[in-house]
Parts: structure tokens; sequence; C-alpha cells
């Protein structure tokens, strides 16, 4: 039980998806432009790592064995599924919710985190219980950076920062700090 | 642009081959591909394999896009060319681990991560799909060169600030004391943020 604990909480601060592996910078920096949307396509992507680490652990305790070169394919295809079904889902639901997210609920596909964290698992050797941990704490580790840089951003905008300075820049510069803040909980794991 | 292209003249052909390099660089310019860019330019050397790397799958995934992309229903062409790219990550992940297994080990996760890199998927659906092949290579061949200067740039810079060292030779000696935080996460966002912001800074007063 407690290293379920301690992968979930791996996952969630200390080895965070994004600020310290940079998986999933792409909706990191073009969804965090307002908090409600960033916390909602967390919460989705979310969705999509339980699928995948599921579907991951039957891939690869089933049938992967015998075809490990198939590994790569078999991941991307069973990815681009769970997206296609979350957001059919997403759109019957919730229709306003599926115009802001727009482009970026297909981009999940393309989202590393979501083909980092099958991965991540197959190379650590999760078992099932172990992978739902995973999915969970970087799921929501996601969702915490996202929360927090939409936060950022937010207040930023009213905020006087020099015209030289907005943009993709600022942005950087505002996740290197937040990065560095989360440097912080690196100490956790060691005792 | 349409299929029935005539063979490009070497002028359109340079142009195409060398807007990537540097005015449409994917890394410093377009953004794109960060992840990589981020997670493996600690060092010059992991720089420079995955820039490499990268570029490998690029060209390759560029020429067989331009070459398939017109028998390609409309409706199924994004999964084609995943399909595509997966296939052909799969043959540079076994082949780097056979030529070069401390690489491999070093890159880890992250060259399997080329799949998703949105910089192949975006030239292929960009460029390749509507290019000859000629002009789809050379597309490939630019920008993933400027990609891979790109992540040389930030690898060297890093492993400067934060180790003393380049490609693994000491530059310093023992009085040097090194910026440790340019090797950890936070060093990336923050070289890559201030080379954006010197990007942006010359922007403005060339465009005044």
């Amino acid at each position: 039980m407690s290293d379920l604990v301690w992968i979930f909480i791996s996952a969630l601060v200390v080895n965070n998806f994004t600020l310290s592996y940079f998986l999933g910078l792409c909706p990191f920096f073009g969804v965090s432009g307002k908090l409600v949307t960033a916390f909602r396509l967390g919460i989705a992507t979310t969705f999509v790592l339980l699928i995948t680490s599921i579907a991951t652990w039957t891939l690869n305790t089933f049938v992967l064995e015998r075809f490990p070169y198939l590994r790569l394919l078999a991941f991307i295809v069973v990815i681009a599924s769970a997206v296609q079904f979350v957001e059919m889902v997403i759109k019957k639901t919730s229709p306003a919710l599926f115009a802001a997210l727009g482009i970026f609920l297909p981009l999940i596909t393309t989202n590393c985190a979501v083909l980092g964290l099958a991965l991540f698992q197959t190379s650590r050797g999760y078992g099932f219980w172990q992978g739902i941990a995973f999915a969970l704490g970087g799921g929501g580790g996601l969702t915490l950076a996202l929360v927090l840089m939409a936060s950022l951003r937010e207040e930023a905008r009213l905020s006087d920062v020099p015209a030289v300075v907005r943009g993709t820049a600022f942005n950087l510069l505002l996740a290197g700090i937040l990065a560095m803040a989360f440097m912080g909980f690196a100490g956790l794991l060691s005792t | 642009m349409t299929t029935t292209t005539p063979p490009a003249d070497p002028s359109r052909a340079y142009q195409e081959f060398v807007k990537g390099i540097w005015k449409e660089n994917p890394a410093f310019v377009q953004v794109l591909g960060m992840c990589p860019t981020l997670a493996v330019t600690n060092s010059a050397i992991n720089a420079l394999a995955m820039g490499s790397a990268t570029m490998v799958v690029l060209m390759c995934s560029s020429l067989l896009i331009s070459l398939i992309g017109r028998f390609v229903p409309n409706q199924v062409r994004i999964s084609t060319y995943v399909v595509v790219i997966a296939t052909l990550v799969t043959v540079v992940d076994f082949t780097l681990q056979a030529l070069a297994p401390a690489v491999h080990k070093e890159l880890g996760a992250f060259l399997a991560l080329i799949v998703v890199n949105c910089l192949i998927l975006g030239r292929a659906e960009a460029f390749a799909a509507k290019n000859p092949p000629g002009l789809a290579v050379l597309d490939a061949l630019g920008m993933g060169i400027g990609f891979t200067f790109a992540l040389s740039c930030l690898g060297m810079l890093r492993e400067v600030l934060g180790n003393g060292s380049l490609f693994g030779f000491d530059l310093f000696g023992p009085s040097f004391e090194p910026w440790v935080v340019m090797v950890l996460p936070p060093g990336g966002f923050l070289v890559l943020g201030v080379i954006l912001l010197l990007f942006s800074v010359f922007g403005t007063r060339k465009a005044s």
C-alpha cells in the first residue's frame, strides 16, 4: 500500500510531469491563459491518462510480451482512441467546454505526458494498481501545474510588464521560477 | 500548391531549405517540440544526439508522407502520419540502441517521445503532404538542422553554466563554482526564456 502512496506523491509533486519531466508543455503554455479552462483540460487529460494506464497494462501483460517492437505503435493507437472517446463524451455532456478547449482537445493525443506515462510505466515495470496510482498522480500533478501557471498568468496580466517581455519568453521565465519552487519537494523522497 | 507543380527551380528549393535554419527556426521562432528541447538539453552531447535523431525521423517521414500524401483519404490522414512516424521512431530507437547504447540510455524514454514531437507532425501536415518529395526533404533537412542547432545552443549553454564543461571536457578547472540549477529542470525553462527574450528585444529594435 505504502508504495502506491509514494508513487502517487512522487508523480504529483516531486517528479511533476510538467515541471521536472517537461511532459505536456504544449497545453501548459497554450491553454494556461484562463484558470477555468486550464483546470478542465487538466481533468480531461487525467482521464485520458487513467484510460491509457489501464490499456498499457493490458497490452503489456497480454500482447506486447511477444512483440516488443510494436510497443510504440500499439501505444499511440490506443492513446488516439482514448482521446477520441473522451472527445465524444465531452462533446455530449458539455458543448461549452468542448468549444473552450478547441484544438487542444484532439491534441491530447500528441501530449507527451500521455505517451510518456505509457513508456515510463513500461520501463519501470509497474503493475495494475501501481499504474493507476501513477496515472492519478501524474494527472493531478499536470492539473496542479496548469492551474498554478494559469493563476500566475491571470495575475501577471494586471501587472506592469514591459511589452518586449510579454509572450512566450515571459511564460517560460514564469515556468522556470515555478519549477524552482517545485524543486523544494525533492527532499521528500530520499528519506 | 497542387501536385502538378513542375520541378522546383533552384532558388525556391534553396529558400525552403534555408528558412528552417534561422528565419523560421522550429525551436526559437515557432517554439515547437518543447518537450525534447528542454528535457534533454542538460548536456551538449545529449542535445546533439536528440537533434540528429529527430532530424533523421523528420527527413524520412517527410519523404514518405510526401510520396503517399495524395493517396491518403483526408479523414484518416493524421492517424496515417502518426503511424508512419511511430514506425520510423521505432527504427531509429533500435538503431541507436545498437550503435550507441550509452547515449540511448541517457535519452531513455525521450527518444521514443519523438513520436509526439509537434514539429514532425506539423511539417507533415503543413508542408510534406502538399509538396513534391524533393522539396519536402529539403524543408525537413532545413528544419532538422535548425532544430539541432537550437538544441545544441541550449545544451552547450546549460552544460557550460551548470557543469563548467563542454562535450564532457572540463573548461574552467576546479576554481569554477557550477551554477547547478542550470542543468536541472528549471534551468531549461530559464535559458530558453532568456534566449527568446533576447530574440524579442532584437526583433523590436530592428522593427523600430
